[in-house]
């Protein structure tokens, strides 16, 4: 599936799904969407850009292992729920503040960073496991590290520059 | 004040944790000195217990505590009677001597610091224990105290014979316990009380019960195996495989202990029935002549004092049980006695161990010259323990004979097993306190000489506090003996027996002991010769019967296991569907809830008809499909069709989350298709794609009959009106699944995300293993795990 029309889209293809999915996201507690969908969005948006792509094309765009991702977001959903113990209210109430910014009225809630947090654990988790399961076996070791491999066209099914040790 | 003490006292129990905290650094601080301040925790501990003595010997106990989980009724609490407090002071006073003793005897080791924070541990398990007044608290204790043991026993940890031992003496003992929690649990049932304070002065209907026998009898398992009572004793010689130091404290002085405590402490209300009076004398009964004569047998100094060890516990069940007047306070004089003497001759045989590199008793001798105080402390004990007059050793066994012998032939039976017994304990005695330092001298590996303070205090005041407590007897009884014996038979009674001899039948049954003892003594190669025949004529023991038990359980697991899990992949799938068909369909069946006939709908709207239709050629796609990629693809329309169906009858979310869902697993799937080089084709025989057929057939039915079924009930309107109602009031929001999700019931979503990130764990770990040798490789490079 490495074809041109693939490879020229999917970028603009990625940024309007990660776009739409925050999107879907922030609108969820009035209307369809929310954390969980936003999550799938997001997710599907990664695993084109990795088909489009390959793997380590997705690490480098998202820094972050998927993991580390969707282990953050786990814990801004339980802090989101801890936090209630400085308010005195049972674990998970929701609570909510009103600031203004920029003369408009913004509610925010834990609510919210509950639904970021969930949202953050599907597009990590499900990310991690597409991640995996793209990765060639033959591919770089450094695939799955941090640092930026050299730049060059990826050609998945290549053998890698690297002796191969298969596993 | 009151609530000062309380306080105080709360710390003092974690006193030996703390100090286990900072043994390890007070350690490679100060290196083998670190056990004299150490020991500071024990003896502050004891300390402490003592400023009680005056007044639980006025007849009061003292209780305090703190809530634990009160929602549950369980408290941290404890109990101080005669009997707690003088379990306390046994514990912290030789465990004073015995965190000392230690210092000396690993000394310039590599893991004194580890060894020293285990035993305090243990002593904080143990003082837990024995003050515990929640059925609760004592039985976490009671697991902790097997648990530590465990680590003591296993410290040398890299011979195999002590991971053996360790692991025995867990199992054993672990395994008790775990009958115990049924007893304690059965006690609570019957009584409704979880504390021992309120049982023991309680008419609580406990032997009237019907669970009555099940109770003690699962209670005694506890005690039993913790008391290395036979036939669950062999635990108890092989844990001579730890360091001395935990030889003398918790195989003799302490732990094993324990389960004559938790039978003293029920006796009040678990004691005076036949069941009682006859399981405990008859068990203590064996175990006392078996561990004398498997004593006999030994010729290595701890393996003599810990089947003599196992003998004394049997003595001291067999005296609880037993019933008679006297017999109590038999028991609890013996039990001070024998913690005083074979703590001391313990430390004894470490010390000759240790300044000799020997302790095969066969190849010592003349050891006088060269430790005389060792010695002298040695001579000590033995005399205590072979209860000559002027030692503590000497009422315990007055008190014994006393109780024990009567007209009756339960009396005169028992009489003769004590006689047995003591006897052939009496020749033990002396042929570790006398025997090794008597004769020439024997050449030895080390040349041997007096150890240091610390090898040599803690039996010195152990074996003298055996004979300052019988000169003192009035100041002992009226502190320890009397105070102990009472709370046990939960009535006021004093202990009167005195350290000089008076004559009567006791002391000639005395007499009739120590006769036969030095007969023993003077004969004891023989005794030996005749007592391995005997036990080589007898066969295998029970240690060996716990290495088939253990192997056979492994076997067994073995079998369950490759039964269980043959390891294909469509075994198990298989497996699962079918199991899920029976579920679906045979309940319906078996009870007739067969949903009727479904209204056919007056009209379906084009639009519905048209995607209803697209799943269906999903479907038949997927049937069609000539390789696996095409048929994951087709399972795709038929999925993309099913979320227009939700769309149109008003569920957008649940129509997008399906969307999505089916987008990234036809993704997923693919994935795992290229990645497990499956065959493209589907190569199953028609026998084999007919069976599936089935399965997959009788599953779909099964869900269409439970869905039919369940919309044919009445909707309840109860949950949506309250969503609806209160989603925008209560909690801001107007999209009632996702307010639900994030609010209502957020703390279930947090548990499914926290599912989903260790789902995707558990995947990653699955497809890294497959990886295999690559990313092992790339680990060690310090590449990102």
């Amino acid at each position: 599936m490495n074809t041109l029309i693939l490879r020229t889209v999917a970028p603009v293809l990625t940024a309007l799904m990660l776009l739409f999915s925050v999107f879907v996201l922030l609108r969820g507690h009035n209307e369809p969407g929310g954390g969980f969908i936003g999550g799938l969005i997001a997710a599907s948006a990664l695993a084109i850009y990795g088909i489009a792509f390959g793997v380590s094309a997705v690490r480098r765009a998202i820094r972050f292992h998927p993991m580390a991702i969707a282990g953050a977001g786990l814990l801004l959903a339980a802090l989101s729920g801890l936090i209630c113990i400085f308010a005195g209210v049972p674990f998970m109430t929701g609570l909510w503040i009103y600031p203004e910014i920029l003369g408009v009225e913004v509610p925010v809630a834990t609510v919210m960073s509950f639904d970021i947090g969930v949202y953050l654990v599907v597009v990590g988790a499900i990310t991690s496991i597409a991640l995996a399961l793209e990765q060639e076996e033959s591919e770089p070791a450094e695939a799955i590290g941090e640092q930026p491999p050299p730049v060059r066209v990826k050609r998945p099914r290549k053998p890698a520059h690297k002796p191969k040790e298969r596993g | 004040m009151a609530a000062n003490v309380s306080a105080l006292t709360f710390i003092v129990l974690f006193l030996p944790f703390l100090g286990a905290v900072l043994a390890p650094g007070l350690t490679r601080l100060l290196g083998d000195k670190a056990a004299w301040f150490l020991a500071l925790a024990p003896a502050l501990a004891f300390l402490h217990f003592c400023t009680f003595l005056g007044e639980i010997a006025a007849g009061e106990v003292v209780t305090g505590g703190y809530a634990w989980v009160p929602s549950f009724n369980l408290s941290f609490s404890w109990f101080l009677d005669g009997l707690s407090l003088t379990f306390a002071l046994l514990i912290t006073g030789i465990g004073t001597l015995i965190v000392v003793y230690s210092g000396g005897y690993m000394k310039s080791h590599p893991d004194q610091g580890r060894f020293l924070a285990f035993i305090l541990l243990f002593m904080g398990a143990m003082l837990g224990l024995v003050v515990s007044d929640s059925f609760f608290m004592l039985f976490v204790y009671w697991e902790l105290t097997s648990i530590t043991s465990f680590l003591l026993i296993g410290f040398d940890h890299e011979r195999e014979a002590a991971r053996r031992a360790a692991l025995q003496a867990l199992v054993v003992t672990g395994g008790g316990g775990l009958c115990l929690l049924a007893g304690l649990v059965f006690l609570w049932n019957i009584t409704g009380v979880t504390q021992l304070s309120l049982l023991v002065h309680l008419e609580n209907g406990l032997r009237e019960s019907p669970f009555y026998l099940a109770t003690l009898i699962l209670v005694l398992a506890g005690a039993f195996t913790k008391s290395a009572q036979f036939p669950f004793h062999f635990w108890l010689p092989n844990a001579m495989e730890a360091p001395t130091p935990v030889s003398a404290y918790l195989h003799s002085a302490t732990m094993v202990k324990a389960g004559v405590y938790l039978l003293m402490r029920l006796s009040p209300v678990m004691g005076h029935t036949p069941a009682w009076e006859i399981l405990l004398p008859f068990f203590g009964g064996i175990t006392l002549i078996s561990g004398t004569l498997l004593a006999i047998r030994q010729t290595d100094l701890k393996l003599m004092l810990a089947y003599t060890t196992m003998a004394s516990l049997g003595l001291l069940v067999m005296l609880t049980g037993f019933g008679a007047p006297h017999a109590v306070e038999a028991a609890v004089l013996y039990l001070v006695a024998h913690s005083l003497f074979k703590g001391a001759l313990f430390m004894v045989a470490g010390a000759v161990d240790h300044e000799t590199g020997i302790r095969d008793v066969t190849r010592l001798g003349g050891l006088k010259a060269a430790m005389p105080i060792t010695f002298a402390a040695g001579l000590l004990a033995a005399f205590s323990m072979g209860g000559l007059p002027l030692f503590f050793g000497f009422l315990a066994k007055e008190e014994i004979y006393t109780a024990l012998a009567a007209g009756n032939p339960r009396a005169v039976f028992f009489t003769a097993l004590a006689v047995v017994g003591n006897a052939l304990m009496f020749a033990i005695a002396f042929a570790v306190g006398l025997k090794p330092f008597l004769g020439p001298r024997v050449e030895t590996p080390k040349q041997a000489h007096e150890g240091p303070a610390a090898l040599w205090l803690g039996p010195v005041v152990l074996a003298a506090l055996g004979l300052l407590g019988a000169l003192f007897s009035g100041l002992a009884h009226r502190y320890v003996s009397s105070p102990m014996a009472s709370a046990i038979v939960d009535r006021r009674v004093t202990v009167e027996i005195a350290a000089m001899p008076h004559v009567g039948l006791p002391l000639l049954l005395s007499l009739v002991t120590i006769t036969l003892g030095v007969l023993v003594y003077w004969r004891l190669d023989t005794a030996r010769a005749l007592m391995v025949r005997v036990l080589e004529n007898l066969g295998p023991g029970p240690d060996r019967g716990f290495d088939h038990l253990i192997s056979g359980l492994v076997r067994l697991s073995g079998a369950v296991t490759r039964f269980v899990q043959p390891g294909r992949l469509e075994i198990y799938v298989t497996a699962t569907f079918i199991l899920l068909a029976l579920t679906l369909l045979v309940p319906p069946f078996v009870f007739g809830e067969l949903p009727g006939m479904p209204n056919w709908p007056e009209k379906i709207l084009v639009q519905e008809a048209a995607f209803l239709l697209i799943a269906l050629i999903g479907l038949i796609a997927v049937l069609r499909a000539a390789d696996r990629l095409t048929a994951i693809v087709s399972l795709g329309i038929q999925g993309f069709a099913v979320a227009v169906i939700f769309l149109l009858f008003g569920a957008p979310d649940l129509s997008f989350t399906q969307f999505m869902v089916e987008t990234l697993s036809v993704v997923i799937l693919a994935l795992v298709m290229t990645r497990l080089r499956l065959s493209p084709r589907d190569h199953r025989p028609v026998g084999q794609m007919l069976l599936d057929a089935v399965i997959a057939v009788a599953c779909g039915l099964g869900f269409t009959l439970l869905l039919l079924k369940s919309v044919e009930a009445p909707f309840d309107n109860l949950l949506t009106d309250f969503f609806n109602t209160y989603s925008k009031t209560i909690a801001h929001g107007a999209n009632v699944v996702n307010v639900i999700i994030v609010d209502f019931r957020g703390t279930d979503t947090l548990g499914e995300i926290a599912v989903v990130m260790i789902t995707g764990l558990a995947v990653l770990a699955l497809i890294r293993v497959k990886a295999g040798r690559r990313v092992a490789a790339e680990d060690k490079q310090g590449g990102r795990p």
